[in-house]
């Protein structure tokens, strides 16, 4: 249980961990938190030649209002997210996220870039990621270009990053005022990556649901939107009968893994139930904003 | 680089140089090389708490933090908060609750209670069971150290009341 042997550099630039990223030929490991990563090289999973760590460089760790978008730095803690107030009052579905995020003395060092570079299929920040359309602005020796959440995620710990790749930003384009949003999960204990969560934000036209996006995960492979739900849902009035034909939907296009944690029945059964919660608590939410 | 380079960190007020390989974890850097054996390593990789120490204020696993990342920095242990003699106002709480049984997870839950009491009010028992969810006691059933912890909590809103009246 102790990591193997590896090279450290601590970069004062980004420039520099990109560039020693790319030196490495595919064999060394940017660190940030380190709450994934430390794990992964205790129990000797990984072998990097070189870790290049990323906390010494100045500026990464920010929560910035650019008009349109919230613009966060890769090392912006998870406490950090968890106790802003732009966060708070621009996102509060994310707020609420940020409470389940593992323990205090984990969030205090675990970062937004970390854990969407990790990918875990349970993780918070993914899927919050996946729900607030974020986009990924990612910087390599080759350049900057953005990724969608949407194309970032292609499967358990694993991303749309390449060799060579540093996440730079993340930008989460704003909500409109009013937006409904609820945020549901359910783990094993607190601060456990979860079994099954559901995350809502919601709008409305009238009396009618739009802007509708559900998100999921712990119920397979990637964090996932609910395409079929949201459709269902999307331009219909708020009643038992379509949120049933939406959990019901949500429940078919669902594959989880069963694992010592559950099985994979239980965590169909659940997604279902969480959607429903989280969608009445959305809905209730819309309703106050606006009346 | 896999050779040692040295790190100068400051543990409970003392400055320490020492040199030490990339690998070495924090809690081993604080257990064996300078003898600060207080800090217990159950785990060692993130789910237990025992090890948990202060960093630059802040809670942390030292299992998952190297060294020599820490150049500069400051760091609380156990062996910081109080002596035998004189115990720090959470350890006399753990004491007088019979909070500990074989010992293995006080300090870790000793260091976790002083960062949630800095950032939070711990206003209900909730409060206290969820700080002190990251960290596993296998003897007490818990019941006695959120009750410590509560007492901890009291006395200090207490002070900060009494303060701000007077
Ligand atoms: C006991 C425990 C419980 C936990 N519970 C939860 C939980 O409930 N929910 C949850 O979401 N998470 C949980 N976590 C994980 C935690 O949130 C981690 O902080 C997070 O997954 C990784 O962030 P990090 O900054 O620590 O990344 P690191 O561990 O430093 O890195 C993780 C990976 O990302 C890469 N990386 C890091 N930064 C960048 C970057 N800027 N660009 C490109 N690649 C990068 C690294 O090379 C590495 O491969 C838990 C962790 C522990 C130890
Ligand atoms: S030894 Fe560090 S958390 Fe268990
Ligand atoms: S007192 Fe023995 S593990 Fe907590």
């Amino acid at each position: 249980m102790k990591p193997p042997p590896f090279d450290y550099l601590a970069a004062d630039c980004v420039e520099a961990a990109v560039q020693a990223l790319a030196g490495a030929g595919g064999d060394g490991k940017l660190i940030a938190g380190g709450q994934s990563l430390m794990p992964m090289l205790n129990f000797r999973l990984l072998r990097p030649s070189i870790l290049i760590d990323i906390n010494r460089i100045p500026d990464l760790a920010y929560i910035r209002d650019d008009g349109n978008e919230i613009c966060i730095g890769p090392l912006a803690r998870h406490r950090m997210l968890e106790t802003s107030d732009v966060i708070a009052r621009q996102f509060p579905v994310l707020h609420e996220a940020m409470g389940y995020v593992a323990h205090l003395a984990i969030r205090n060092r675990g970062t937004i870039g970390g854990s969407l570079s990790h990918a875990d299929p349970a993780a918070e920040l993914p899927m919050m990621s996946l729900l607030l359309d974020a986009c990924l602005v990612v910087q390599s020796l080759s350049g900057r270009r953005t990724i969608t959440a949407r194309d970032f995620f292609l499967g358990a710990l694993t991303t749309a990053l390449e060799e060579g790749d540093m996440l730079v930003e993340v930008r989460l384009p704003k909500l409109p005022k009013g937006t409904g949003w609820a945020f549901e999960e359910v783990a094993r204990r607190s601060g456990d990556f979860a079994l099954a969560s559901v995350a809502v934000i919601i709008g409305s036209d009238g009396d009618r649901i739009s802007d509708l996006r559900i998100g999921m995960m712990g119920i397979g492979e990637t964090p996932m939107r609910a395409l079929d739900a949201e459709r269902i849902l999307t331009g219909q009035r708020y009643s038992e009968a379509t949120v049933t034909a939406a959990v019901e939907a949500i429940r078919a296009a669902v594959e989880p893994n069963t694992d010592l944690h559950a099985s994979a029945e239980y965590r169909r059964h659940l997604v279902g139930v969480l959607a429903q919660q989280a969608l009445a608590r959305a809905w209730a939410r819309l309703r106050e904003a606006t009346q | 680089m896999t050779e040692p380079v040295i790190v100068r960190v400051n543990v409970n007020g003392v400055e320490y140089a020492r040199r030490v390989e990339p690998r070495l974890l924090l809690s081993d850097f604080l257990r064996n090389d300078l003898g600060l054996t207080g800090t217990h390593v159950g785990c060692e990789h993130g789910v237990c708490g025992a090890c948990t120490v202060l960093v630059n204020g802040d809670s942390v696993r030292s299992c998952l933090l190297l060294a020599i990342q820490l150049d500069g920095a400051k760091v609380e242990t156990v062996e910081g908060l109080g002596t035998a003699q004189a115990l720090h106002s959470v350890q006399k709480a753990f004491h007088e609750h019979h909070a500990l049984q074989c010992g293995f997870c006080t300090p870790g839950m000793l260091m976790t209670t002083i960062d949630l009491l800095r950032k939070s009010p711990l206003a209900n028992d909730e409060d206290i069971r969820e700080g002190l969810s990251g960290n596993l006691c296998r003897c007490t059933g818990y019941q006695n150290i959120v009750r410590a912890v509560r007492q901890a909590a009291d006395q200090l809103n207490t002070l900060a009341t009494d303060e701000a009246i007077s």
